[in-house]
């Protein structure tokens, strides 16, 4: 594979709306006001964008086949070329994957990349959605629902390197806490290890505060060739390298307490960007964090931290906002809120923030030069990954 | 401080109420059809058998049976019958179903190793006869087939796993 990047390109805006239980607004005008948000933050007219990609996960949550076309309008892609990016929960970071090869192909300067999720329509719970995930014959009619998958996986997890739930718990006191500094949290928090492990348990060994909620909610970035980015833009947020990686939908025959598909991801992106010691040259990070071990599991996968060591280096601060390696200073999805594809935007506009020092009061105390996003989705089977830096 | 100006307005449980709804009652019914492997297996079920493949290239011995290796990329046809005993690779203890509604009973679903096919294949189903607190991931396991009258190849032919006594 040639990984080299032939036409660098830069986030050089973001946008991201409040993040909630069941929004007023529409689908398509939380997109607007995302995108119109990073358009403007990015110095850009609506006629300097060349091409648009939507991202957004199962049609099922709106009850409309084809919802980006639907969205689109509000995704600013009238009469341009458009493309959906859409790898279940891994939506998020792959649109920005989508996003800079639109710009690194030499196609076009510009790019308007916008996530946007609804969850709330969809009656009773949107989890009842995501039972066609399963396969038809040798599942659904076990009686699954989506929490069985994650709380598999979390146990498997937790026996293979003997973890404590006190230790998986701290994720969530950590990212509940760092979301109460972010204007657009669903669930901010503080709350203690035990007040975790004292809320009702889902699916053991799932608690419902190791759970993030669902959420309605859109983000955008704009991506821009090198000649645009340094023409319009004083601190352009460079793409160093993308990753991204599929595994077998036969979940029950791999060992799922090690995400190989994210190291593979991981490896590509890192590659690309020419790290070749990530846990000195990445000084931030925004893994995915849909469930609380997940954020463990991902640094793990990441190359942050050795297999099963993720949890011992959380209890000794290192992933703390202060700390050597800040993860999920955004507040994750955990705090912030889990609109599936727009949560994995959330977490590249945190990189770009962090690393303008634009955070404010969530900005991490260490310089940083560098980051990573990752998201997650599918069957136990898809890693996306992006480095950003300045 | 980033984001600023953040827009949206959440909406309280009485507003939520208010939305319209739109309710479909979709004639959502497939016809899928099980193809060359999966029949195998549920035909096996049928006969109270759990039926694996292995594939000839890299010697995996797979379950469920697939017609193709997808990490060789070959096609396999080399059914093999597998036990009906197993290992607990992992478990959870579930009290939530589909619709997020709560559940008395918990159900235990696991992912289950078989004995005869590769280490670390499994299956995914849901344990019986036992108490929640008494599971445990390395547990061994049977099958507990539906009576023969009663089984129609279907992976339910076999009610759940229990401890082997």
């Amino acid at each position: 594979m040639g990984l080299k990047l032939r036409r660098k390109v830069a986030v050089i805006g973001a946008g991201l709306t409040k993040f909630m239980r069941r929004a007023l607004e529409t689908g398509r005008e939380l997109s607007f006001y995302a995108a119109r948000q990073a358009l403007d933050s990015a110095g850009l007219r609506f006629n300097d964008i060349e091409s648009v990609v939507i991202s957004t996960a199962p049609d099922a949550f709106d009850g409309v086949h084809m919802k980006t076309e639907w969205l689109a309008d509000g995704c600013g892609s009238f009469h341009r070329p458009y493309l959906r990016g859409y790898v279940g929960g891994g939506s998020g970071v792959f649109a920005l994957i989508q996003g800079w090869y639109m710009v690194a192909s030499g196609m076009f300067d510009t790019c308007l990349v916008v996530a946007e999720e609804k969850m709330s329509s969809c009656q009773p719970h949107p989890q009842g959605a995501f039972n066609t995930i399963f396969d038809h014959t040798l599942e659904r009619d076990l009686g699954v629902n989506l929490l069985w998958i994650f709380a598999l996986e979390m146990n498997r997890y937790m026996q293979v390197h003997k973890l404590s739930l006190e230790e998986i718990a701290l994720v969530s006191v950590k990212n509940k806490k760092n979301a109460l500094d972010h204007p657009s949290a669903q669930i901010p928090k503080a709350v203690t290890v035990e007040e975790v492990l004292a809320s009702e348990v889902m699916a053991w060994p799932v608690h419902r505060l190791m759970v993030s909620p669902t959420t309605d909610g859109a983000g955008a970035v704009v991506m821009a060739s090198e000649d645009v980015a340094r023409r319009v833009c004083e601190k352009p947020v460079w793409v160093e390298g993308v990753g991204w990686c599929l595994d077998s939908a036969f979940w029950t025959n791999r060992d799922l307490y090690y995400p190989d598909y994210v190291e593979k991801a991981a490896k590509m992106a890192y590659e690309m960007a020419g790290i070749t010691d990530p846990r000195r040259e990445i000084h931030i990070a925004e893994p995915y964090d849909p469930f609380a071990y997940k954020e463990l599991h991902h640094l793990e996968g990441l190359g942050l931290a050795d297999r099963g060591q993720a949890p011992k280096l959380l209890a000794k601060g290192f992933f703390d906002r202060d700390g050597d390696l800040p993860s999920c200073p955004s507040g994750g999805l955990l705090g912030v809120g889990n609109p599936i594809a727009a949560a994995g935007i959330m977490k590249c506009c945190e990189l770009f923030w962090q690393l303008r020092g634009e955070a404010g009061k969530r900005q991490v105390s260490r310089p940083v030069k560098r980051g990573v996003a990752q998201a997650w989705g599918d069957l136990m089977q898809v890693g996306t990954v992006i480095v950003l830096g300045v | 401080m980033k984001p600023d100006n953040v827009r949206g307005k959440n909406l309280d449980k009485k507003g939520f109420e208010e939305a319209t709804r739109v309710k479909y009652d979709l004639n959502a019914e497939y016809a899928y059809d099980m193809g060359y492997a999966v029949s195998r297996y549920l035909m096996g079920l049928k006969e109270g058998k759990i039926v694996g493949i292995k594939c000839h290239k890299c010697g995996r011995i797979l379950v469920p049976p697939r017609a193709f290796c997808e990490q060789c990329y070959v096609p396999i046809d080399d059914f093999v019958e597998l036990s009906a005993r197993g290992r607990v690779n992992t478990f959870s203890i579930s009290y939530v179903k589909w619709d997020a509604s709560r559940i008395e009973k918990p159900e235990i679903p696991a992912v289950i190793e078989l004995e005869g096919a590769s280490p670390g294949v499994g299956i995914l189903h849901v344990l019986g006869e036992v108490d929640p607190k008494d599971v445990h991931v390395g547990m061994e396991v049977e099958a507990v087939f539906k009576e023969e009258k009663d089984r129609k190849g279907e992976i339910t032919d076999i009610l759940y796993f229990r401890p082997v006594k």
